[in-house]
């Protein structure tokens, strides 16, 4: 544990894994409270209805139940992160099958789920809109006839169904015409469930003031305030969300669950309660990846350039526009790719339907783009007859180049991503791979870029009395090891030990503000604040040395280990402990540092470039990825095995490798998930496989062990240290890298996900 | 009903109405939250805990009829050197992230280094295949079991 003074850069055990491999730590069902109740939900069975009434009777007759509360007991107060167009519960209209239409507290968990099952609601059946397709239609029925009304945050262009549309274009449409080669095609994927392996939860606690305080599964406890608050018609000082150890969140856990109703129970009935989801009512109720219907069209000129792309997406957003926007737009803004066009314009619309709530998944629509985008550039290749890796190099983004729409990008480490996955999988001699019997092999490529930044961050830093360090940034860690990260740069920045800093738990009483764990940002946006703020603690501390060493402050040096002394003096030194002693009882009062920022470089140069509906004024600074996926495909089954992956990340700084690489990899097999086996199947208008059994995510026979994850650092000017995020990026191309192996392989091209054998060898058999 | 058991070594008696299961009990009533409800279907593999010394489905298995069995989780292996050498393996490998799976996947692994000592990669990733992890990609947790076995040789 200690590291001294290099704790960048280490590959350093967690900080919370001995109570995690113990079996100590603490997730959301883990914490009970004296007398509390549990809560249950009943959700709706139709797609698309009118509630004419309820009947509470049996329900409220059930031994034990403290309260039976329906939409009738929520005012109409209505949440949304882009567009404000959801009650805490269904109230008035049920918009998708699922929903919760009525929630009940109980002394046992069984008591207040049979008591959920005795609700009777009377419903007027609406038609139900399940394809974005029906929701276009100019006479489909409207699933929220009070659009127009809603609170929004940006330039939606809602109307009818639409819930939002977005487009950016930069550049001459006139550069068609350069083009030697063009390709065009239609591309679907499916929807894609998160299956964190915890379950949604949340536990909340009234107390003698009539505050509440609210623990949950969650990636932002200011999310979870904003939200409940929201949706409550809630003071948000009255609610205090914290947060226990999260068991992942992979976006399904960024906005609200059901952490408005467990508030509400818990207000009703002035008692603790804990209510946490199934894992089928996690499928059917929380949110899944975008399902994206894309039309694409890509031109080169002959020796391989890139020179213009189209892009146009439509995409199901389910019942609740939730982060939706911010995938519709972000989608757009990466759908280019990390490559140079002389054209390029990108559209799409996001429609409501009677499905849950589509939403943030890590890549946040970049997976599905790519998936599109990257097989046509091996198409190109192919076409021309050239290596598909080299075309990329070709018209990659080089340092200095700008994004799509103007947006600055910082540290560019795409060429060496390139450069080393190559080398490291022996791309050049990819023809003299031999495959077992019975089947095909090849390796396949593509590459990424994605941002890591957006919105407002802070950091506290504080010295205690005897030197030691509480650093307090309330960004949620949900597994991927962001409180390793931040203790790491708030050591290093100080130059103490790591056993010398530990991290408060976010709470928003009494953490900065943070927008969240999302968007690849924490390490990013929050360990800046974490140096900035460090650099306070370290400017008192030196006010302090120099009245008690009788030095100049430019004279003196922070030195490992905790002391602060004079340059080239090395006995003439105070210790952290007498630094904070002095400030706490004698002079200056103690010492804290802070800092708080938002994300402020602008995402589109309106010069270069005309933006339509885009939600995210300002985004980030840009991470670069290349993959190369070695496949095998079973002839007689039409089964793709991953046999090896090199996925090589510019991550700025890896200001932890080990970390970091356990980013690379499980993206790298979420990825194979989202390219293989994985898919939301609905019967009509209900999900037909919210279980484990039904939905295929991959196990320890299905990953490949070989995966070898390849750091590359262009360190970011603005970054802690250099770093920029890792979380998402490693996902992205996975699907495409697997489609543009199968058809490096067949000699097919697949333009729908997942690859499932059934799909793989019906294209085989088509000839 | 009341059902006698052994948890974790202590002779214990639950109360357990008809359709309570194992997990149940141990979670809500003995505060033994190491095992996880992942899907209480069986399938994901948080839950699992040695009943009479073989890893099961805390989920799947009814407490009533756990009359007179011997119940271990990962609370009663924080001594045992087997489990020692895993954890150790866990933490300094990377094989933790949420830490969800982590409890199951322990036992699991504890298991099969029990039966196969020598296992290898190969082995390890069928042996943990019960046992579903949606953050690490498993390779980590692979290489963590095999280092915890060539730790155990003499």
């Amino acid at each position: 544990m200690t590291a001294l003074p290099n704790a960048v850069g280490a590959a350093l055990a967690r900080t919370d894994v001995r109570e995690k491999v113990e079996g100590r730590a603490q997730y959301i069902a883990d914490l009970y409270r004296p007398g509390m109740l549990h809560g249950a939900l009943l959700g709706s069975p139709h797609a698309h209805a009118h509630i004419k009434s309820y009947d509470l009777r049996e329900a409220l007759a059930v031994p034990g139940v403290h309260a039976v509360l329906t939409g009738e007991d929520f005012g109409d107060h209505r949440m949304g992160a882009f567009i404000k167009d959801e009650h805490a519960i269904a109230k008035g209209k049920v918009r998708y099958v699922g929903e919760p239409v009525a929630a009940v507290a109980a002394e046992t968990e069984a008591a207040a789920r049979l008591a959920a099952r005795l609700v009777k609601v009377e419903y007027e059946e609406l038609p139900a809109i399940l394809t974005p397709e029906d929701a276009l239609a100019p006479d489909a029925a409207i699933i929220h006839e009070e659009l127009a009304s809603y609170f929004k945050v940006f330039d939606t262009g809602s109307k009818a169904n639409i819930c939002s549309r977005t487009s950016l274009t930069e550049g001459d449409a006139a550069a068609w015409s350069k083009c030697d080669v063009v390709v065009e095609g239609d591309f679907t994927t499916q929807p894609q469930a998160h299956v964190s392996l915890e379950p949604c939860g949340a536990l909340a606690e009234p107390d003698a003031s009539g505050r509440v305080s609210l623990w949950s599964a969650n990636q932002s406890v200011f999310r979870v305030q904003a939200n409940v608050c929201e949706s409550l018609g809630l003071p948000m000082a009255q609610l205090r969300c914290l947060t226990p150890r999260v068991g992942a969140g992979f976006g399904n856990k960024m906005e609200p669950h059901i952490q408005p109703i467990a508030v509400k129970l818990a207000l009703a009935t002035g008692r603790p309660v804990k209510l946490i989801l199934t894992r089928e009512e996690d499928f059917e109720i929380v949110r899944a990846r975008h399902p994206f219907k894309l039309r694409v069209k890509t031109g080169a000129a002959r020796d391989g350039t890139l020179v213009a792309r189209e892009v146009s997406v439509l995409l199901d957003g389910g019942a609740y526009a939730d982060d939706s926007p911010g995938v519709l737009g972000y989608s757009l803004f990466v759908s280019q790719g990390p490559y140079r066009f002389q054209y390029r314009k990108a559209a799409g619309t996001l429609v409501y339907t009677n499905k849950l709530r589509f939403g943030a998944f890590r890549g946040f629509g970049n997976p599905q783009v790519s998936f599109a985008g990257e097989q046509q550039i091996d198409e190109i290749a192919a076409r021309l007859k050239l290596d598909p890796l080299d075309v990329r190099e070709k018209s990659m983004l080089r340092p200095g180049d700008k994004w799509f729409g103007g947006a600055e990008v910082g540290s560019n480490g795409l060429a060496e991503c390139i450069a080393r996955a190559k080398s490291a999988s022996g791309w050049a001699k990819r023809a003299e791979l031999k495959p077992s019997p019975g089947k095909k092999r090849a390796l396949g490529a593509a590459c990424t870029a994605h941002i890591s930044g957006l919105l407002a961050t802070g950091a506290i830093v504080r010295m205690l009395e005897d030197g030691s360090i509480v650093l307090n940034t309330g960004a949620v860690d949900i597994g991927q090891g962001s409180d390793t990260a931040l203790t790491q740069i708030c050591a290093e920045a100080l130059k103490v030990p790591m056993e010398r800093v530990r991290l408060a738990s976010p709470d928003t009483d009494g953490s900065p503000y943070n927008w969240g764990t999302t968007a690849s940002r924490v390490t990013y946006t929050t360990g800046r604040a974490v140096v900035a703020a460090a650099h306070e603690v370290e400017k008192q501390i030196k006010q302090h040395a120099s009245e008690m060493l009788e030095a100049g402050i430019d004279d003196l040096e922070l030195r490992p280990g905790g002391k602060v002394g004079v340059v080239g003096v090395p006995d003439k030194a105070v210790s952290f402990f007498e630094v904070s002693a002095r400030a706490h009882w004698a002079r200056g009062g103690p010492i804290v540092g802070t800092n708080t920022y938002v994300f402020e470089k602008p995402s589109v140069d309106p010069k270069r470039a005309i933006a339509v509906g885009l939600p995210f004024p300002q985004i980030g600074v840009f991470a670069f990825g290349a993959l190369v996926v070695d496949i095998e495909i079973d002839e007689a089954s039409g089964k793709i095995e991953v046999k090896r992956a090199w996925s090589a990340v510019d991550v700025g700084r890896a200001i932890n490798p080990l970390s970091v690489e356990g980013q690379i990899e499980g993206a790298f097999v979420q990825g194979m998930g989202l390219a293989l086996s994985e898919e939301m199947v609905w019967d009509g208008a209900r999900l037909a496989n919210p279980s484990l059994m039904d939905y295929k995510v991959p196990t320890a026979l299905d990953a490949p062990y070989e995966i070898h994850p390849i750091i590359v650092e262009a360190p970011e000017p603005d970054g802690p240290f250099g770093a920029k995020g890792v979380g998402e990026i490693g996902i992205n191309v996975v699907p495409a890298a697997i489609a543009n192996a199968a058809a490096a392989a067949l000699g097919k091209r697949f333009n729908a996900l997942p690859l499932t054998p059934e799909r793989v060898l019906r294209a085989m058999l088509a000839k | 009903m009341t059902v006698a058991l052994t948890i974790n070594g202590q002779a214990r008696e639950v109360r357990a109405n008809l359709g309570d299961t194992l997990l149940t009990v141990l979670r809500d009533q003995l505060l033994l939250t190491a095992a996880k409800r992942g899907c209480n279907q069986g399938v994901c593999g948080a839950c699992t805990v040695l009943v009479d010394g073989r890893p099961q489905r805390a989920c799947l298995s009814l407490a009533a009829n756990c009359e007179g069995a011997t119940i271990t989780t990962l609370e009663g292996l924080t001594r045992d050197p087997a489990m020692g050498r895993l954890q150790k393996a866990f933490a300094a490998r990377g094989a933790v992230q949420c830490g969800f799976c982590t409890p199951g996947i322990l036992i699991s692994a504890h298991t099969l280094l029990a039966r196969k000592p020598d296992a290898k990669a190969d082995d390890i990733r069928a042996g943990l295949s019960g046992n579903l992890c949606r953050c690490t990609g498993y390779r980590k947790i692979v290489d963590a079991v095999a280092a915890a076995a060539a730790e155990a040789k003499p």
